[in-house]
């Protein structure tokens, strides 16, 4: 019965936004904080000696790249602490128990870390105001990039939640795989500085793709087209949802 | 039509554990049952399968006529689930727990609303409603899960021992709330240690040792096997052997005599000689472990007629 699928996922993704809004100091002050810091030391005190990138100051420049770095952080953490404490508390027990569909609890929870991905880009936005003038060059642009990136990570969070065991395992990629290819990934610099060598290996890190997509969204300037990255995020999001739904439907980690 | 139907089901755990050996069950549609077994036996784990927690290895379930293989999602909505362990969210509050429970089985939020209160008032929750989870008591986190068991109104509800850890008025109210939803018609199973409590409630009764069914019947039939019955009888005072015929006794001390009583034999008699003897009786009661040492006996028949079994059929 689709309305009850329906209403199944709305109570899913009603249940992901109540938790982290009840736990809102946990949630989204920290990455608020963390990227006016970014802002006050990157754009402001040392950005203002490096001059301009691609004809914008500094911090027009890095803005997008921080933006996207918090919804890339938070969409990911999300889900993946939610659904381990959910496996933990075994309280998972009460989806398994339910016919809600495989497809509805993976986007119950990515859903919920989708919106969480838009509370905090929009805080960290609105952070940024405080430091530039926000240029936007194409809002659709900026919307589609931050959809598909939050989906995308918000279900590699869940994927990640599956496979843990403890409360560190859910810490273990955040900390070795994303933040390095965050960093890595043109954040804080254009992939046109690196040496060509260099520049064919970032190629091979998704997240350039995002975050160029971000930055053709409020500049109107990027190392790739938008369609490429576009295409990049779809392809991941469709890798991710695929490798999901066969862990949810075989209850690995949640099934005996 | 049967509200369970188990054939031929076995699991074995990825550690090779065999905890289902070829269970077949049948409970029919408003029945009181209980599955009763020592710790270990396979109790948690037919349940499981049943409600979809547990992946079995072979074998057939299928729930009011749905087959959990084929029509798994029209069995899932029949099936209410009282889990042993607590299993909801700890930082939810109460009311949160229940509406997202019937949100899950597609139960609009309106409605979803009516019904928590109806089953938290029920279950003497209401008051509790705006509580995180976390800070209930024992008792109470155990009727939580009975209130959210029920959000979806499952046509069978499986309960697997719902009143360990709860204190005896806790537990007689439950059980006056169990009784009351079968009468309305709910299909109840309940596992339990608590011997007795199988005995008040329930009107059939599976036992399961070692992965197999060892006794499958009414309880009435269950309580007939019980030929000789204890009674525990308080005296003022009773210094003397009463020198009993026909009855095996026993003086617990100078106020109790407890008397074996062979359901051959007359209460008449016993009281008879008690009355020669000027030995008054204060008061009677059954000895309460009396469906526990039939249990005992059950399983170990059970275990011996599988060693037969296999005996003859290795020298077969």
């Amino acid at each position: 019965m689709p309305n009850r699928n329906l209403v199944a996922l709305q109570t899913i993704w009603r249940k992901e936004v109540t938790r982290f809004l009840r736990i809102w100091v946990q949630t989204l002050v920290p990455p608020t904080i963390t990227m006016s810091l970014y802002f006050i030391i990157f754009g402001s005190l040392i950005g203002s000696r490096i001059g301009t990138m691609g004809g914008f100051t500094y911090m027009e420049f890095i803005v997008p790249g921080l933006i996207m770095m918090s919804v890339i952080t938070n969409s990911y953490a999300n889900v993946s602490s939610s659904f381990f404490s959910a496996k933990f508390q075994r309280n998972i027990e009460e989806l398994i128990v339910s016919p809600v569909p495989h497809w509805v609890v993976i986007f119950g929870y990515v859903g919920g870390g989708l919106f969480r991905a838009i509370l905090t880009g929009t805080l960290v936005t609105l952070v940024s105001m405080l430091f530039v003038d926000i240029k936007i060059h194409n809002l659709l642009v900026i919307a589609v990039t931050l959809v598909l990136t939050s989906t995308l990570f918000a279900t590699a969070g869940l994927i990640n939640a599956v496979y843990a065991k403890s409360f560190d395992d859910i810490s273990i990629i955040p900390t070795f795989v994303l933040t390095p290819l965050t960093y890595l990934g043109g954040v804080f610099y254009s992939l046109s500085l690196l040496p060509d060598f260099w520049q064919m290996v970032s190629k091979i890190n998704p997240i350039v793709y995002m975050v160029s997509g971000f930055r053709f969204g409020f500049l109107g300037q990027s190392d790739f087209t938008f369609l490429t990255s576009v295409v990049v995020l779809l392809a991941f999001n469709v890798l991710f949802f695929g490798i999901a739904y066969r862990l949810i439907s075989t209850g690995t980690g949640i099934r005996n | 039509m049967n509200a369970l139907a188990i054939k031929g089901l076995t699991k074995t755990y990825k550690n090779g554990v065999q905890a289902l050996k070829g269970v077949d069950l049948e409970v029919a549609e408003g029945d009181f049952f209980a599955l009763l077994g020592p710790n270990g036996a396979g109790k948690s784990t037919t349940i499981g399968i049943v409600s979809s927690l547990v992946n079995k290895s072979a074998g057939q379930v299928s729930v009011f006529g749905h087959d959990i293989d084929r029509e798994l999602v029209e069995a899932k909505s029949c099936i209410g689930l009282v889990p042993q362990e607590f299993n909801f969210n700890q930082f939810e509050t109460l009311q949160q727990i229940v509406i997202n429970q019937a949100g899950f089985y597609g139960v609009p939020k309106n409605i979803a609303v009516e019904r928590a209160e109806k089953y938290l008032k029920q279950l003497d929750l209401w008051e509790k409603r705006n509580d995180q989870a976390r800070s209930l008591s024992g008792g109470m986190k155990r009727r939580l899960m009975i209130a959210r068991a029920l959000m979806h109104e499952p046509k069978m509800l499986i309960l697997d021992e719902p009143t360990a850890g709860v204190d005896i008025e806790i537990r007689r109210s439950m059980w006056d709330f169990l009784r009351e939803i079968n009468q309305q018609g709910i299909t109840i199973i309940l596992t339990t240690h608590y011997l007795e409590e199988a005995e008040m409630l329930c009107r059939n009764i599976a036992i399961i040792d070692k992965g197999h069914i060892v006794e499958n019947t009414s309880m009435k039939n269950l309580l007939s096997k019980l030929n000789v019955e204890t009674f525990v009888l308080d005296l003022p005072k009773c210094s003397e052997d009463p020198n009993l015929v026909d009855f095996d006794y026993r003086m617990i001390d100078v106020h109790t005599l407890e008397v074996d009583i062979p359901k051959e034999n007359s209460l008449n008699n016993l009281f008879q000689q008690l009355s020669d003897k000027n030995i008054e009786i204060m008061s009677m009661r059954n000895k309460e472990n009396r469906l526990e040492e039939l249990f005992v006996r059950l399983v170990e028949d059970g275990r011996n007629r599988k060693q037969e079994q296999s005996g003859a059929e290795q020298s077969a």
